[in-house]
């Protein structure tokens, strides 16, 4: 493995539909121009992407021996409540951001952008190799202990009495990311491969033109909030660019030593280094409402997040790749 | 026709907090409500509208003393930290029975 391989990597990445469609999403919405996706549209692909991630998932998840599953499994668990502790930490202390705001950002640290999930599982396809099918069942695992973590620490010794962490778990769990993910999975579990073909062609045929379709208008709201990197100042700039690649790498390792191939190694490092913009955002508003939100949807979304898709992933693919062949 | 003099509780809130909302009416004697989307701005500028999802306006209208607990509720409650905005209308309203809190039994 060398630097060109790398550069190649990296190159072979960007000129992907989803990659460029994110940017035209971006560059488009910077001219100025009214591109825009009706909010009900926007709504009923990411409940597909959801949905559709939770049934591959669970039918391939049945044929999984139970031993090949739960080192990832502990793996996924780890990484769900370690991740969000790390981005206090750095946030509180390095940053010198409020309890409040530090909690907010590293809940949406802790929990998983499903967006991020697929792009590194496309990367790793286009290079001929695989992850394990059973990883969407990962997600769905990452996604509330990250996001309750992160939220716990906001709240700590402030005495809120008037907001229970009970209530905003609740929300959390029956909120539609995990609904949709959860139900997928139990659906796909319950009818297994054979009996979902007939849906395969929705689901899973038209999967990657309606991803590239969401990635566009992801763009054009990452686009809109690209005046606000101004108002974040350097540091969360510099945090929603390390701290992926921190997660990131620790996730690739977590992986690795639980037994996954390096595809699956990556898939899993980038869910770790993602920040959730679609299930944290609502949830962190009511939990911490005190938080800044400018702060925590920048960081994750128009940072951290196209950071993943054009460099972190294919860094956490070419690590996991390091990282087998130096155990083999 | 005859009506009945009651309050209209109007409360324009960022659309995180509406299954909250709509739950505590309920608890403090509102016995129904119509929602509609908004788009707009205000003091709290960009910040309130920065969560994907349009403003709700819930409209409720009560007996003056439901109005005055639903306001005290929603200043304490959202006001320091939320863009809600929340006022109260006289109307007067035909069939004003409607309105009194619903009492089981009662089939109207």
């Amino acid at each position: 493995m060398n630097g060109s391989t790398t550069a190649n990597l990296l190159a072979g990445n960007l000129v992907s539909p989803f990659v460029l469609a994110f940017a035209l999403g971006v560059v488009a919405r910077r001219l100025g121009s009214n591109l825009s996706l009706p909010k009900d549209i926007y709504e009923g692909l990411s409940t597909y992407l959801l949905f559709a991630i939770g049934l591959k998932g669970g039918a391939r998840l049945a044929e999984a021996p139970l031993e090949q599953v739960l080192a990832p499994t502990g793996a996924a668990l780890a990484l769900g409540l370690l991740t969000p502790v790390i981005a206090f930490v750095v946030l509180r202390w390095a940053g010198r951001l409020s309890r409040v705001d530090s909690g907010a950002i590293a809940a949406h640290y802790g929990s998983v952008s499903a967006v991020t999930f697929i792009a590194a599982q496309s990367l790793v396809q286009q290079r001929g190799d695989s992850a394990e099918p059973f990883l969407p069942a990962l997600l769905a695992i990452m996604e509330a202990p990250g996001l309750v973590v992160g939220l716990a620490l906001g709240l700590a010794g402030a005495g809120r009495a008037d907001r229970p962490l009970r209530q905003v778990l609740h929300e959390i769990l029956l909120g539609k990311t995990l609904v949709l993910l959860l139900g997928g999975l139990l659906i796909g579990v319950a009818v297994g491969a054979e009996r979902l073909a007939p849906v395969q062609p929705f689901f899973e045929g038209l999967f990657p033109g309606v991803l590239t379709l969401f990635l566009l208008e992801l763009g054009v709201v990452a686009g809109a909030r690209l005046g606000d990197l101004k108002k974040v100042g350097p540091f969360l700039l510099a945090f929603g660019t390390m701290i992926p690649i921190v997660h990131g790498l620790l996730g690739v390792l977590l992986g690795t030593l639980a037994g996954l191939s390096p595809g699956g190694a990556t898939v899993l490092g980038a869910m770790a280094a993602s920040a959730s913009y679609i299930a944290a955002p609502p949830a962190v508003r009511l939990a911490l409402p005190e938080a800044n939100p400018t702060y925590y949807l920048t960081a994750a979304l128009a940072i951290t997040f196209p950071f993943n898709l054009i460099a972190g992933i294919p860094l956490y693919y070419w690590a996991a790749l390091r990282l087998a062949e130096r155990m083999s | 026709m005859a009506t009945t003099p009651l309050s209209l509780v109007t409360i324009v809130a960022e659309p995180v907090l509406e299954p909250r909302l709509l739950k505590e009416l309920k608890e403090l004697g509102a016995t129904g409500w119509t929602i509609v989307d908004g788009r707009g701005e205000g003091s709290r500028g960009m910040r309130a509208s920065e969560l994907p999802g349009a403003n709700v306006r819930v409209e409720t209208i009560v007996t003056d003393e439901v109005a005055g607990r639903i306001i005290a509720h929603v200043a304490e409650r959202y006001f320091p930290h939320y863009a809600v905005i929340a006022y109260v209308t006289a109307v007067e309203v035909v069939r004003g029975e409607k309105y009194a809190r619903r009492r089981s039994g009662n089939g109207s």
